[in-house]
């Protein structure tokens, strides 16, 4: 992983103009991650060619783009899932709360417990429903006692809205349950170390409509506590869930505004295109 | 667009009836010949199938009915009783054969010259006499009084009892002579002569008397010798494997270990034993035929087996489950052991225990370093001398006694049978770790 030097920090980084005051989305909100001229390779191919984007806390920002555009790239780098795939290069600068995520101070481990991850298949740990979700504060050390630890479970399966079903059936493997089920207990499982930011990964792409709405309206309870990014294939999910949207297009963010202003008076004309369904 | 699906067409029907629609085609008289050839062919699969299963079946009922219809008359053993009376003298004399015969004279009172009474000593197994010694060591008090015993007969007698020798041949062709068999037969009518479940088989060691010898020895040096072998080769082999799967880099380095790696599985078993022989031998100065060494070596020749059959199991864990642990913070290392490690075990627990299985069964290289041997004494520790069970098979099947035959098949009965146990706990822990996800 390497870092180009002589980019400016963040924090002095000159307000983008989608991000100035007064302007559409009303008061501003800090941001809470930056990304600002992030490139990645897998080995010779590069699949992000410098993407700058603002992550504003406690909204749901939503990645679109056409398949192989990047998104699912660029939303593993914001919590260095990345680091794991062998011959995958990172340039620019990601940071969070002001610091950059690949920086030497920053250890991944911790990191992606403060930027958790819900990826686009249910993969609950072939362990019972309690497990599952206790297992990040057990490993963080997160609860002291067995109380600390139940009180978190449950606080974090009556978040993820699954407790209702679940709670006289935690000793069940997590995997007995639905794949809508699974997919919340894998939200739950994510919120239960308490992270700052929560990434999902088309959370709902192997999910039927009913599902699907019951993640979409969880989506939009857990924005008061958590800043979230959602990479969808699913521009109406989109439009319904997130404030603000970024369109990508061959390794490249196009557009990034608030969600309405894309689908109703995108910009770039590979936007409209796409909103519209003429590609992708 | 319609272009492009015409020309599409026309180019998969090049058939000079373009008006044959592909439902049409689906009903013709041609479809349903390829249909019927189509399930011919299946059904014809299918046989073959089941005749090579109850080929391969077939074989293994004649196999195992050979060697149970030999062996299982090896559980019995021949004994003769006597009326021994302990001769205070004698006894402390330890002159234990002169007490057993006397008592066999008694019960041949019309035996009187040398010659007969050599047929009647050697009715009686040469080890008689240490079984009543090893009685009066127990309990002292027995000096002095008339105590009724049954102690092992010799071997011919016992394969005579078990009806190996034929009868009807000519005394010189029948390997037992006549006089032998006229006492064998008093004995037998008088009911001093009967047969007894044979201890003798598995508690005792190897010995030249094939009554006096048992598979007691072979069994403890294999366990003992297994038990090195699973000690050294299943952690290293796990942790290797675990290394090179979830951690190290996939470099040149890595591809040459891993070629390295299968190469070796490939290697004859002999060339582990020279190995051990130069090394544990030759260069630590180990001791010969000790099952510490057998051990070592048998372990090199598994660990390969354990480290592609490891990684193999855990190349089969979900990549979704690695991504679910490191996606919530757990470290490499937590990631493994919590999730990675549990999943992978039924796999790597099967190919421990086929490693494991293949090493009981390996003579080659234990006959470089000596334990192909004919060792007496059961061993107590590593570093005891000691034989394994197949080589045990090995030694028996090469003695001409008939006696050693059917101790031969039992040995293998045996071995077959502590490698049915092997695999059938591996197929127990399987079900017991598997896990769906």
């Amino acid at each position: 992983m390497s870092i180009q030097s002589g980019i400016p920090s963040p924090l002095k980084l000159r307000p983008r103009a989608d991000d100035r005051p007064g302007q559409r989305s009303g008061a501003v909100l800090p941001n809470k991650m930056t990304a600002r001229g992030v490139k990645v390779f897998y080995g010779a191919k590069q699949a992000l060619k410098g993407i700058d984007l603002d992550i504003r806390e406690n909204r749901v920002l939503a990645l679109i783009g056409p398949s192989g555009c990047g998104k699912s790239t660029f939303l593993r780098c914001l919590n260095r899932m990345n680091d794991t795939i062998e011959g995958c290069r990172v340039e620019g600068q990601i940071a969070l709360d002001g610091e950059d995520v690949y920086g030497k101070a920053v250890d991944a481990v911790q990191l992606r417990a403060r930027v958790g991850m819900v990826f686009q298949k249910p993969n609950p740990f072939p362990k019972s429903i309690y497990d599952n979700v206790a297992y990040g504060p057990r490993i963080h050390g997160l609860a002291s006692g067995r109380d600390e630890l139940d009180e978190v479970v449950q606080t974090s399966l009556k978040r993820a809205g699954l407790w209702a079903e679940v709670k006289d059936r935690l000793r069940e493997p997590g995997t007995s349950l639905s794949g809508g089920q699974q997919q919340r207990l894998c939200i739950a499982r994510a919120i239960a170390v308490s992270p700052e930011v929560i990434l999902m990964d088309e959370p709902c792409s192997a999910l039927d409509p009913i599902a699907t709405a019951h993640i979409e309206e969880l989506i939009d309870e857990l924005r008061a506590n958590y800043t979230i990014v959602i990479v969808t294939h699913n521009m109406q999910q989109a439009a319904r869930v997130s404030q603000r949207t970024a369109f990508f297009h061959l390794g490249e963010m196009v557009e990034c505004d608030d969600t309405e202003e894309i689908f109703t008076n995108p910009r770039d004309e590979r936007t409209q295109g796409y909103i519209t369904g003429r590609y992708g | 667009m319609t272009d492009l699906v015409e020309r599409d067409a026309a180019a998969v029907t090049p058939s000079p009836a373009p008006s044959a629609s592909p439902k049409s085609r689906l009903r013709s008289e041609a479809f349903a010949r390829r249909l019927r050839a189509r399930h011919a062919a299946e059904r014809r699969f299918r046989l073959a199938g089941a005749a090579a299963v109850a080929l391969a079946a077939l074989m293994l009922v004649l196999l195992l009915g050979s060697i149970v219809a030999k062996g299982a008359s090896a559980f019995l053993e021949a004994r003769i009783r006597l009326e021994v009376t302990l001769d205070p003298a004698e006894v402390a004399d330890r002159n234990y054969t002169a007490l057993l015969r006397r008592a066999l004279y008694a019960q041949f009172p019309q035996v009187t010259d040398r010659a007969g009474k050599r047929v009647l000593n050697d009715l009686l197994s040469s080890g008689a006499p240490y079984e009543l010694e090893a009685m009066v060591a127990k309990n002292p008090a027995l000096a002095g009084t008339t105590l009724t015993v049954w102690v092992r007969a010799d071997d011919q007698i016992d394969q005579l009892v078990k009806g190996a020798y034929r009868r009807d041949l000519p005394e010189s062709e029948r390997g037992i002579s006549d006089a032998r068999i006229a006492a064998a037969d008093a004995l037998l009518a008088s009911g001093a002569l009967a047969q007894g479940f044979n201890t003798t088989l598995f508690t005792a060691g190897d010995s030249r008397e094939p009554e006096q010898a048992g598979i007691g020895g072979a069994i403890a040096g294999s366990l003992l010798t297994l038990l090195v072998t699973m000690a050294l080769s299943v952690p290293t082999g796990i942790a290797a494997a675990v290394y090179l799967e979830e951690f190290a880099p996939k470099n040149r380095w890595t591809d040459l270990i891993e070629v390295n790696i299968n190469n070796l599985a490939a290697v004859p078993s002999i060339i582990f034993g020279l190995l051990g022989l130069a090394v544990f031998l030759g260069f630590f100065g180990m001791p010969r035929s000790a099952p510490l060494v057998g051990g070592l070596v048998m372990a090199l020749m598994t660990l390969p087996v354990i480290i592609i059959a490891s990684r193999v199991a855990l190349k089969a864990v979900p990549p979704s489950i690695r991504q679910a642990a490191l996606g919530i913070g757990a470290s490499p290392l937590q990631t493994v052991l919590h999730h990675v490690l549990p999943l992978a075990m039924p796999g790597i627990l099967t190919g421990t225990i086929i490693g494991m299985a293949r090493a009981l069964g390996e003579t080659a290289p234990l006959l470089m370093i000596g334990m192909v041997a004919f060792i007496v004494d059961v061993p107590h520790g590593l570093t005891d001398s000691a034989t394994v069970l197949p080589v045990q098979i090995y030694m028996w099947a090469d003695s001409p006694e008939r006696a050693f035959t059917e101790r031969t098949s039992v040995a293998i009965l045996i071995l077959l049978g502590v490698l049915i146990l092997l695999n059938g706990a591996a197929v127990i822990l399987r079900k017991i770790f598997e896990r769906r996800w």
